[in-house]
C-alpha cells in the first residue's frame, strides 16, 4: 500500500473522529435554530414569549393568574412550570427507587459475592438494560399500575409513582454498571491493608472501598439522573400525561420529553407551538450537556482528592 | 452482626432487581406465547391489527437496523482507532472528541428525534429535493434512511466505547513487535490490532443493534408508520417497526380485547430479540475483560 | 444461512414494483382502523393501487396536508379557519372537504358504575373540573377520574368545542394517546370516565347522553345517530388539497359509495346517510 493511500486513510480516520464533535454541534445548531424564534421573533412572542412560559397568566381577563399548559385552545397557554415540576417529580421517584437498589447490588457483586455467583448475577442485572423503554412503558401501563394501585390504594391509576418506578428500572442498569466498575477498580491493596488490620469484609467495603470509589459512584448517579430526565416512552405511556402544578406523588404528571413526543406530530411547521417544542428540546439538550460537563469536572476533582494525585 | 445485615441487604437488592426482570419476561411470555406461530412471523397484519402477523414490522426493524449498522460501524471504529492509535497523547482534540462522545451518549432520545426532523428531513432532505428532484417531495419527508442515520448518531458512543475497550485489551508489545518489523502504523492496525479487536467490535455492534431495535422516540417522526401495505424497499420509504408497533397498538387500537394477544406476542418477540442480542454481547465482553485482566 | 438471508433481502429489494399508484392517508387516530379496512378492501379489488395509512391525530393529518406530505388527510374534526388560511398560503387552495363517515362520540364509563345517564351540563362540569365527585351526578361518593385524549386529537378538539363550549379541560384530565388508551384506562378504573369514537372492550359501557336535563337520554346507536337524537355525533372527514381526480377520486368515490359505507358499519361507525 502506497504512502498516499496510507495518508488518505489516516485523514479519513481523523475526519471520522471529528464527526462526533461536529454531530454534537449540529444537534445544538439545528434544534436551537428552530427554537430561536421564541427568543427573537416578536410575532411568536405574542403567543409564546418567555414571560408566558415562566410567569403565571390569567386564562381569561379578570380571572386569577395560574400556571397552565393548554396549547390547543382558543387562548393557548404555554406555562412550562407544570412540565418542569412533572419532570422533576418523576425523576426524583425514579432515583429514589433506583439508586439504593443499584448501589446495593453493586456493593454485593463487587465485594461480597463469590465469583461464581457474581457471574450469574451481573449479567442478569445488565440484562435489564436490554429491555427497550417502550416495553417498560407497556409493562407499567398494563401490569404495574394495577399492582401498585392494589398495594397503595391510589385513586389515580396512572401516577408519579407508577411512572417513577418504571423509569427507575430503566436507570438501574446504568448506575449499577458504572458503580460496579468503580468499586472493582479500587486497588486490591486497599482491601488487603484493611483486612490485615482486622476489619471484616463489610467494614472494609463500607469504610474503605466505598469512599475510595466515590467519584465513580457519583458519576454513576449523575449518569442515571441525566438518563431519567430525558427518557420519553416510559413516561409517555405510564404517567397519565396531566399537566398539573403539584408535588403530590399519587397524582399523574406531564413531563417535558413526553410533551414533545405527544405534541410534535400535530404542530404546523412554523407555528408558535412548533418553535416552543423545539425550545423545550434545546433546553433538555443544554441541561444534559451542562450536567455532563459538570459531572466530568466534579469527578476529576474528586478523583484527585481521593487518590491523592 | 451489623455486618451480616449489611451483606444481606445488599444481596437483597440484587435479588429484587433480578426478580423484577424475571417477572417482566414471565408476564410477557405468559400472555404472548400462545399467539406465536410461523404464521405470526411470516404474514402481515389484517382486519385492523386484530389478526394476522407482524412480518412487516420485523422486516422494517431489520432493514432499519441494517442501514444504521452500515452507517455507525465504520464511523465508530475509525473514531475509536483515532482515539487509541492515531491521536497524539493528551492532545486537546482527543479530550474534545471524548467529551463529545460522552455527551452524545447523554442526549435524550427525543432530542435525537427532533434533530432527525430538523436536520435530516427539513434540511438535508429538502435540500436534496431542491437540487435533484426539482422540488418534488421525495427525501424531504419521513424516510427509513433518515431514521437509520438518526439512530446511527445515537448509537455511535456505544460502538466507540466498546471498540476502545477492545483496543485497550491488546498489549502494547504486540504493536511494538509490528513496528520493529518495519510496519507502518496503518499496516500495524490492519494486521495486528484490528483482528484482535474483533471481539470488542462485535460487542459494540451487537449493543448498538439492540439499542437501535428498541428505541422508539427517535423514529416517531422520522419514518415509522403504523400500517403500510408494502415493505420498505427504497431509501425514502416509510417502514413499520416492532417498537413503534407496540406503542401504537397499546394506545391506538380500539378493539382492545382482540389486539391484546397480538400486542403481547409482539412485545415478546421484541424482548426476546433485544435480550438475545444483549446476552451475546455481555458474554463476548466478559471474555474480553478476562483477557484484559490476564494481560495486566 | 447468512447468504440465504442476504439473497432474500436482495431479492425483495430488487423486486420491481409494477407501475402502481400510491395514495397516502394521514391523520385521525379515530379513523385509522376504518382507513385500514378501507385500504385493505380497496387494494384487494384494485391491485394496481397502494394505499398507505398512518395516524398521529387529526392535527397531524392536517399539518401533513399543509406541509404537502400526504394526499388525503383524515380528520375527525373540521379544519379550523387558520389551518385553511395556512393551506391557502402554501398551495393557493382552501382544500376540499369530503364527509366519509359519521361517528357517535361516546362517553365511556366503567361497567360497574351505577350512573345511568349524563347531560351536557354535567359532562361540561365534570371535564372542566367543576364537578369532582360521582355522587353529584347520581353515582357513589368517590372522586371522578378524568381520562382524555392528547391535544393533537380531533376527538379532543371536537369534544372541547361541542361539550365544553370551547373552554379548557381540567388540568387533572389525563391525556392518553389514542382511543385504546382511554378505553383501557376506563375499563381498569371503576371511577373513570372517558370519551372517544366507537370502541369495543370488556369492562366499559357507553353512557347515554342527553342534551339538557329536560330531554331524554340516548345511547349512541345507529338509529339515534342517524336521526340526530344522539347529541354528540360528528362527521369524519377526508380532506384533499385540490378536488380529487384520477385514482384518488376513484378511491374516495368507492369509500362514499355502498361498498365503502358497508365497511363503516362493520367497524362500528355510522354511514354518512
Amino acid at each position: 500500500m502506497g504512502k498516499f493511500s496510507e495518508r488518505a486513510i489516516e485523514a479519513l480516520i481523523k475526519i471520522s473522529a471529528s464527526i462526533s464533535i461536529v454531530g454534537l454541534l449540529m444537534i445544538f445548531v439545528f434544534i436551537g435554530k428552530e427554537a430561536l424564534p421564541i427568543l427573537t421573533s416578536a410575532k411568536i412572542q405574542q403567543e409564546a414569549g418567555p414571560a408566558r412560559l415562566f410567569l403565571p397568566q390569567s386564562p381569561e381577563p379578570g380571572e386569577p393568574k395560574e400556571f397552565s399548559w393548554q396549547p390547543v385552545s382558543e387562548l393557548p397557554k404555554y406555562s412550562l412550570l407544570p412540565l418542569f415540576l412533572g419532570t422533576l417529580k418523576v425523576t426524583f421517584v425514579a432515583l429514589l427507587f433506583a439508586i439504593p437498589l443499584a448501589l446495593g447490588a453493586a456493593l454485593f457483586t463487587a465485594e461480597f459475592a463469590p465469583d461464581r455467583l457474581k457471574e450469574i448475577i451481573k449479567p442478569a442485572i445488565e440484562l435489564l438494560a436490554g429491555i427497550p423503554s417502550v416495553v417498560l412503558g407497556f409493562f407499567a401501563l398494563m401490569v404495574m399500575a394495577d399492582f401498585l394501585q392494589k398495594i397503595f390504594g391510589f385513586t389515580y391509576r396512572l401516577n408519579t409513582v407508577n411512572a417513577g418506578i418504571a423509569l427507575g428500572l430503566a436507570v438501574i442498569p446504568i448506575i449499577y454498571t458504572v458503580a460496579d466498575d468503580a468499586l472493582t477498580a479500587v486497588p486490591r491493596s486497599y482491601r488487603e491493608a484493611s483486612i490485615a488490620m482486622g476489619a471484616t469484609a463489610w467494614e472494609t467495603a463500607a469504610r474503605i472501598v466505598f469512599p475510595a470509589a466515590l467519584p465513580g459512584i457519583l458519576a454513576a448517579c449523575v449518569l442515571g439522573f441525566g438518563r431519567a430526565i430525558g427518557e420519553t416512552m416510559i413516561v409517555l405511556m405510564s404517567s397519565g400525561n396531566a399537566a398539573i402544578v403539584s408535588l403530590a406523588l399519587n397524582l399523574p404528571l406531564r413531563s417535558l420529553s413526553a410533551t414533545i413526543a405527544a405534541e410534535l406530530g400535530e404542530v404546523v411547521t412554523g407555528s408558535a407551538h412548533y418553535h416552543l417544542l423545539f425550545f423545550i428540546g434545546t433546553g433538555l439538550f443544554i441541561f444534559t450537556f451542562v450536567l455532563n460537563l459538570f459531572a466530568h469536572w466534579f469527578v476529576k476533582k474528586l478523583q484527585k482528592k481521593v487518590l491523592g494525585i | 452482626m451489623v455486618g451480616k445485615i449489611f451483606v444481606t441487604l445488599s444481596g437483597l437488592c440484587c435479588l429484587i432487581i433480578v426478580a423484577i426482570v424475571i417477572v417482566i419476561l414471565g408476564n410477557v411470555a405468559w400472555h404472548g406465547w400462545s399467539t406465536l406461530s410461523p404464521r405470526f412471523f411470516l404474514t402481515a397484519p389484517t382486519h385492523g391489527m386484530t389478526s394476522g402477523g407482524i412480518f412487516p414490522a420485523i422486516f422494517g426493524t431489520f432493514f432499519l437496523v441494517l442501514l444504521m449498522t452500515l452507517a455507525v460501524m465504520p464511523l465508530g471504529i475509525m473514531t475509536a482507532l483515532y482515539l487509541h492509535e492515531y491521536a497524539p497523547k493528551k492532545s486537546l482534540i482527543v479530550s474534545w472528541v471524548r467529551l463529545a462522545i460522552q455527551n452524545l451518549a447523554g442526549v435524550p432520545a427525543i432530542v435525537y428525534g427532533l434533530f432527525g426532523l430538523g436536520f435530516f428531513i427539513e434540511f438535508v432532505g429538502r435540500g436534496i429535493d431542491r437540487f435533484f428532484f426539482q422540488d418534488q417531495l421525495t427525501f424531504g419527508q419521513p424516510a427509513i434512511i433518515w431514521a437509520a442515520l438518526t439512530l446511527a448518531l445515537l448509537t455511535l458512543p456505544t460502538v466507540v466505547v466498546a471498540t476502545e475497550e477492545a483496543l485497550r485489551a491488546i498489549p502494547f508489545s504486540h504493536r511494538e513487535v509490528a513496528y520493529s518489523l518495519g510496519a507502518t502504523r496503518l499496516q500495524m492496525v490492519r494486521r495486528v490490532v484490528l483482528p484482535q479487536a474483533v471481539g470488542g467490535i462485535l460487542t459494540g455492534a451487537i449493543l448498538a443493534i439492540s439499542r437501535g431495535a428498541g428505541e422508539v422516540a427517535p423514529i416517531l417522526f422520522t419514518g415509522a408508520a403504523y400500517y403500510l401495505p408494502y415493505l420498505p424497499k427504497k431509501l425514502n420509504d416509510q417502514f413499520m417497526e416492532l417498537g413503534y408497533h407496540i406503542y401504537v397498538m397499546a394506545t391506538q387500537s380500539p378493539d382492545v380485547d382482540q389486539t391484546k394477544p397480538i400486542l403481547y406476542a409482539t412485545v415478546f418477540v421484541l424482548l426476546t430479540l433485544t435480550f438475545a442480542l444483549n446476552f451475546t454481547a455481555i458474554w463476548v465482553r466478559s471474555k474480553i475483560r478476562r483477557r484484559l485482566r490476564m494481560t495486566k | 444461512m447468512k447468504t440465504k438471508i442476504l439473497s432474500t433481502i436482495l431479492a425483495t429489494i430488487a423486486l420491481p414494483l409494477s407501475a402502481a399508484t400510491t395514495i397516502t392517508i394521514k391523520g385521525s387516530d379515530t379513523m385509522i382502523i376504518l382507513n385500514q379496512r378501507w385500504a385493505e378492501a380497496y387494494m384487494g379489488k384494485n391491485p394496481n393501487v397502494v394505499i398507505q395509512v398512518t395516524g398521529g391525530g387529526s392535527g397531524t393529518g392536517i399539518s401533513a396536508l399543509i406541509n404537502g406530505s400526504t394526499d388525503i388527510c383524515a380528520a375527525s374534526r373540521p379544519m379550523k379557519q387558520d389551518e385553511k388560511l395556512k393551506l391557502r398560503d402554501r398551495f393557493n387552495t382552501t382544500g376540499t372537504e369530503i364527509p366519509a363517515a359519521r361517528d357517535g362520540l361516546s362517553v365511556y364509563l366503567n361497567e360497574s358504575n351505577p350512573v345511568k345517564e349524563l347531560s351536557f351540563q354535567q359532562l361540561e362540569g365534570i371535564y372542566r373540573g367543576k364537578i369532582t365527585n360521582w355522587k353529584d351526578v347520581g353515582g357513589e361518593d368517590a372522586k371522578i377520574i378524568l381520562y382524555s385524549r392528547e391535544n393533537n386529537s380531533g376527538t379532543y378538539a371536537y369534544f372541547k368545542e361541542v361539550v365544553l363550549s370551547g373552554k379548557d379541560y381540567s388540568p387533572l384530565a389525563q391525556s392518553l394517546p389514542g382511543t385504546a388508551g382511554v378505553v383501557n384506562a376506563v375499563a381498569k378504573d371503576k371511577l373513570g370516565i372517558g370519551y372517544g369514537g366507537a370502541a369495543y372492550a370488556k369492562g366499559i359501557k357507553l353512557c347515554p347522553v342527553k342534551k339538557s336535563a329536560k330531554v331524554a337520554a340516548y345511547e349512541p346507536s345507529l338509529e339515534n345517530v342517524k336521526s340526530g337524537k344522539y347529541p354528540i355525533s360528528r362527521y369524519l372527514y377526508y380532506y384533499t388539497r385540490v378536488k380529487p381526480s384520477g385514482e384518488i377520486k376513484k378511491f374516495i368515490d368507492w369509500v362514499t359509495g355502498p361498498e365503502g359505507q358497508a365497511i363503516v358499519s362493520n367497524v362500528g361507525y355510522f354511514p354518512i346517510k
